[in-house]
């Protein structure tokens, strides 16, 4: 039985989380000392959890495959590591690390998935994806034009969510803890009651969707019972809530195999139910850890079935089960908890970890004792990012946000975004060198731009013919990720998600730009320097030949600078002029995951030096070794590009040996502090921050066996290391350390 | 100036923004960046736009860091250092001065007095003789006698001291220079510095004998042992 209340609001009325949170949060401004270390329940999982893992990587990433049922909500009997240890229950199929089939995505993919482990579906489920059910993949391919198909298998659009779920969407997984599910579905029956006519396209398609969501929530009760848990009612103590939290989300995750699945921002929301029961004596600090701990290591399990061309642009197998932990109220009280210290100590109870991706919203104003702590986890472990809160609650108007996938703001409950994976935009710089033609191939791909001729390039030329090359590329952006969208909202609808989310939420559209600083120093060469192309017998340039130096990205030099600034506004506001599907709001992100590698691949050689072939710098990032005045002249120039331009995240990737940072711990944590206060308030928006020695990362790649939990950041997320490609690995270690003797 | 480092951590107190300058009179065997010691070369810089430098670093400063000024020696300069500190100081930034301490002509005092908040002298070696090895100049007393006067200033000094097994790290002398310095009121810390050989391949780039090659670095224990002696007479000892 309930001993205290919470305090009235809002919330009681209607479904508003953010009001609950901020009636009855308990900020915390001490120390960590109040932590503790995992209990033996903990350890025991853990312990069977590693043995799994190491099973899946000798088993060549795939621990083992559900080739009999399609996934869902309910698809399976209920999952235990170990029953009587487990505080927090559920796993997304019927045993531990096994994964499961998502047809709906493409099921094609599934079937490829699947071959590449010498596995294939059972008969019956071959013949009905081949022959009566439809996927979003099928979909997207009958709408297709020439035009895309050629820009997507040439390289200029790359990574695009058309054979794989979009994921991005951020269901607020807070609200069955709070209300219970009976409620959630009183509140859908009332909006569907309230979307009548007249029938337009858009009015039938949104009573369909939230009908799908009521048969979700329903499902969801279900999964449920499987667990002995009653959803139906509200959590009734910390022990409840997180479970109630996790299994709202293990319900997306079992319908959905999302590139990226946000949990949000739960912890402080938990910690209102763990301040309960700790100040009502029914719970000890070992139990409140307890609870984070397991429904961490439950995260840490979640896996989805994936092809290994998928690898090329997201290595590592991520989940992107982001959470965001920090940040202020509009109301300057701190949305740091008891409990936001608590999940950052999982990875020491654990050990270092990729997931959940945490992402600290990073204000000046949060407590000195958790920005030190931030710090000493991060030099700690190299697990975790970090975000700028006071700028994106500012310039987007909301206080209760998480970050879908790796660096974009998404309003929880209120708002979803269509990812948009991204354009290869040194390439787009190639077409108005080349006359609209693909480097490589010849391919007429764009009209309108002349044929260049000059021995020499003209800066204000090829400006004018990257401003053609860049509409054109923008327009065949836009129209595919009207399809792509238009036919994942119709074949593979994220029902359990979207219940958990307002009816009829703001949508912003996530486009995307890679190789930024390529093309940032390419036209500072064309400016400053001379660029000669060489150009083949067919006309395309193969080659350049610069004389003379010229100003890099990287450097804080507003020569260069300004260039890379002003091509990521220019992109974005050719991409602003096109009607997105759903009315979104076009946003974009400069940010590339891992397939900054696969990229340079498809890259011919550009007018600032690099090779063909050669690599971009991940996300924001100068080039490696371009950036030669130090950290935080590397970290100037990213501030200078501007968020308004690129609301989606402007990822920028910050490596540092430890040494480098000070030379003891007290101050290198206090100077990573500093850093972050000081990158951030130049209002920058993004960095991930690894404090790594060179030569482990050396030795890792020898000895994988010995580092099996090393983690590194990479554009927005975090990896094993030993689970990348060798391939990878090698850019990884390229990249600039900051060495500061 | 010979050249500017953004990220300094090891530069005195907190993130600094740090300006080697160009030249220096003494030639101190284990030197990491002999590359500064001819007075001849370096990039002329007007002073306002180092200060436009330094003000974009501002804001990674904090409540501790700002500009350290080094080199070489940068007291050679030092009359060209006093309106660079001077605006520096007008804009909040926090000044440091990283020295041999062989200069004290009119133009260092009025820095030691009126600019530099910190001062970071180098303590060579604690007789005459080891002076004059190490560094090739017979200037051990005109250092002592600016650790003199800045103590009388009453601002804040830190002491720096390169660890060297043989050479710097015989328990007489660290206990002479604990002995000598130990009533200095304005003495916040001293770092040890442990030697290494980092600069031995500039030595060869610019085509002279490194003559420490026979030195060795120290062992961890070798390090513990001398921060426990100075432990004795310094209210802070570090091992940087």
């Amino acid at each position: 039985m309930k001993i205290k209340t919470f305090n009235t609001g809002i919330w009681e009325k209607t479904i508003n989380l953010r009001d609950f949170v901020t009636k009855n949060i308990t900020p915390y401004h001490g120390t960590y000392d109040f932590l503790e270390g995992p209990s033996e329940k903990t350890l025991k999982l853990w312990d069977i959890c590693k043995q799994g893992t190491k099973e899946e990587r000798q088993r060549n990433g795939v621990h083992s495959v559900d080739t009999d049922i399609v996934s869902g909500i309910n698809a399976f009997q209920a999952g235990y590591i170990d029953r009587e240890n487990e505080v927090i229950v559920g796993l997304q199929t019927d045993a531990l690390l096994k994964r499961s089939m998502k047809p709906f995505g493409g099921f094609k993919v599934v079937e490829k998935a699947l071959s590449e482990h010498g596995l294939k579906p059972n008969n019956q489920l071959s013949e009905l994806f081949t022959k009566y059910v439809k996927s979003h993949n099928d979909g997207v391919f009958d709408a297709y034009t020439d035009e895309i198909r050629k820009f997507r298998s040439l390289g200029f659009l790359t990574g695009l969510p058309d054979n794989y779920a979009r994921g991005r969407i951020i269901g607020d997984y807070r609200r069955i803890a709070l209300y219970g599910v009976t409620r959630l579905i009183e509140a859908k029956k009332q909006d569907l009651a309230n979307i009548a006519g007249p029938m337009s396209d858009n009015v039938i398609r949104l009573r369909e969707e939230v009908s799908e969501q009521i048969k979700a929530l329903k499902e969801i009760v279900g999964m449920g019972k499987s667990y002995g848990l009653d959803l139906s009612r509200p959590a009734e103590n910390a022990q409840e809530a997180v479970q109630w939290t996790y299994m709202s989300y293990l319900a997306a995750v079992k319908e959905q195999d999302g590139a990226a699945m946000s949990l949000g921002n739960v912890s402080s929301f938990l910690d209102i139910f763990i301040q309960r029961d700790l100040e009502d004596g029914i719970i000890t600090e070992v139990e409140a850890q307890e609870y984070i701990d397991q429904f961490v290591m439950k995260l840490r399990m979640v896996r989805h079935l994936r092809m290994e061309a998928y690898d090329e642009i997201f290595a590592g197998d991520p989940t992107w089960v982001t959470e965001a932990i920090g940040g202020m109220l509009e109301d300057g009280r701190t949305k740091v908890t008891k409990t936001s210290f608590r999940f950052l100590n999982t990875l020491y109870n654990l050990g270092a970890s990729p997931e959940p991706n945490i992402t600290i919203l990073w204000s000046e104003n949060l407590p000195q004792n958790f920005k030190n702590y931030c710090a000493k986890v991060s030099i700690d472990t190299s697990s975790i990012q970090f975000e700028n809160d006071d700028l994106m609650r500012s310039k987007r108007g909301s206080d209760d946000y998480g970050i879908a996938c790796c660096v974009s703001f998404q309003e929880l409950g209120k708002s979803i975004q269509f990812f948009g994976a991204r354009t290869n935009l040194a390439k787009t710089l190639l077409l108005a060198l080349n006359g609209g033609r693909c480097e490589f191939t010849g391919t007429q791909m764009i009209d309108g731009i002349p044929v260049y001729t000059d021995e020499y390039l003209d800066f204000d030329k090829v400006m004018d013919n990257f401003r053609i090359a860049m509409k054109e590329v923008a327009r065949v952006y836009n129209d595919s990720m009207n399809i792509i969208h238009y036919m994942h909202d119709k074949y593979y609808y994220e029902k359990a998600q979207m219940a958990l989310i307002d009816t009829n939420p703001s949508i912003n559209i996530a486009y995307g730009i890679a190789g930024l600083s390529i093309v940032a120093d390419s036209l500072s060469a064309i400016k400053h320097a001379k660029v000669k192309p060489i150009r083949n017998e067919e006309g395309l340039t193969v080659d350049f030949q610069i004389e003379g130096e010229f100003p890099k990205y990287g450097n804080d030099d507003d020569r260069v600078d300004f260039l890379a600034s002003n091509a990521v506004a220019e992109f974005n506001n050719e991409l602003k002029k096109l009607p997105v599907y759903k009315d979104a709001e076009p946003t974009m992100s400069v940010l590339t995951i891992t397939s900054n590698v696969s990229y340079g691949k498809k890259t011919g050689a550009t007018p600032d030096g690099r090779a063909q072939g050669v690599p971009f710098a991940p996300g924001a990032n100068p080039m490696h070794g371009r950036d030669c005045n130090g950290a935080i002249a590397s970290l100037n120039s990213v501030s200078k590009i501007n968020y308004d331009d690129s609301k989606d995240g402007i990822s920028n990737t910050f490596s540092i040996v430890p040494k480098s940072l000070g030379s003891d711990e007290e101050e290198q944590i206090e100077n990573l502090a500093t850093t972050l206060d000081g990158y951030f308030s130049r209002n920058a928006q993004h960095l991930n921050v690894n404090v790594l020695n060179k030569e482990m990362l050396l030795d890792a790649m020898e000895n994988p066996d010995e580092y099996p939990q090393l983690t590194i950041r990479v554009s927005g997320y975090a990896v094993n290391f030993v689970r990348l490609t060798k391939e990878q690995q090698l850019e990884v270690i390229t990249r600039s350390f900051h060495e500061s003797m | 100036m010979h050249s500017i480092e953004s990220f300094g951590t090891h530069d005195g107190p907190g993130i600094r923004w740090v300006v080697f300058l160009q030249g220096c009179k003494l030639k101190c065997l284990y030197c990491h960046n002999p590359d500064t010691i001819e007075t001849s070369g370096g990039t002329e810089y007007d002073i306002e736009e180092l200060v436009q430098m330094a003000l974009k670093m501002k804001p990674y400063f904090g409540k501790k860091g700002g500009v350290t000024v080094s080199g070489g020696e940068p007291l050679l300069q030092a009359k060209e250092i006093i309106p660079f500190f001077k605006r520096l100081k007008e804009e909040g930034i926090h000044t440091n001065i990283d020295t041999n301490g062989r200069i004290l002509n009119s133009f260092s005092k009025e820095l030691l007095d009126d600019y530099a908040d910190l001062v970071m002298l180098d303590i060579k070696h604690m007789t005459e003789e080891g002076y004059l090895a190490l560094t090739g100049v017979s200037c051990k007393e005109t250092t002592f006698n600016f650790a003199a006067y800045r103590e009388a200033s009453g601002k804040a000094m830190w002491l720096r001291y390169v660890l060297i097994p043989g050479i710097t790290n015989q328990p007489e002398l660290l206990h002479a220079m604990g002995k000598y310095f130990k009533d200095y009121q304005t003495i916040e810390k001293i770092e040890i510095q442990p030697y290494h050989k980092l600069g031995v391949h500039k030595w060869e780039a610019l085509g002279w004998d490194y003559q420490l090659k026979e030195a060795r670095e120290n062992t961890p224990e070798e390090l513990i042992a001398a921060s426990d002696i100075l432990k004795n007479y310094f209210k802070k000892v570090k091992i940087n």
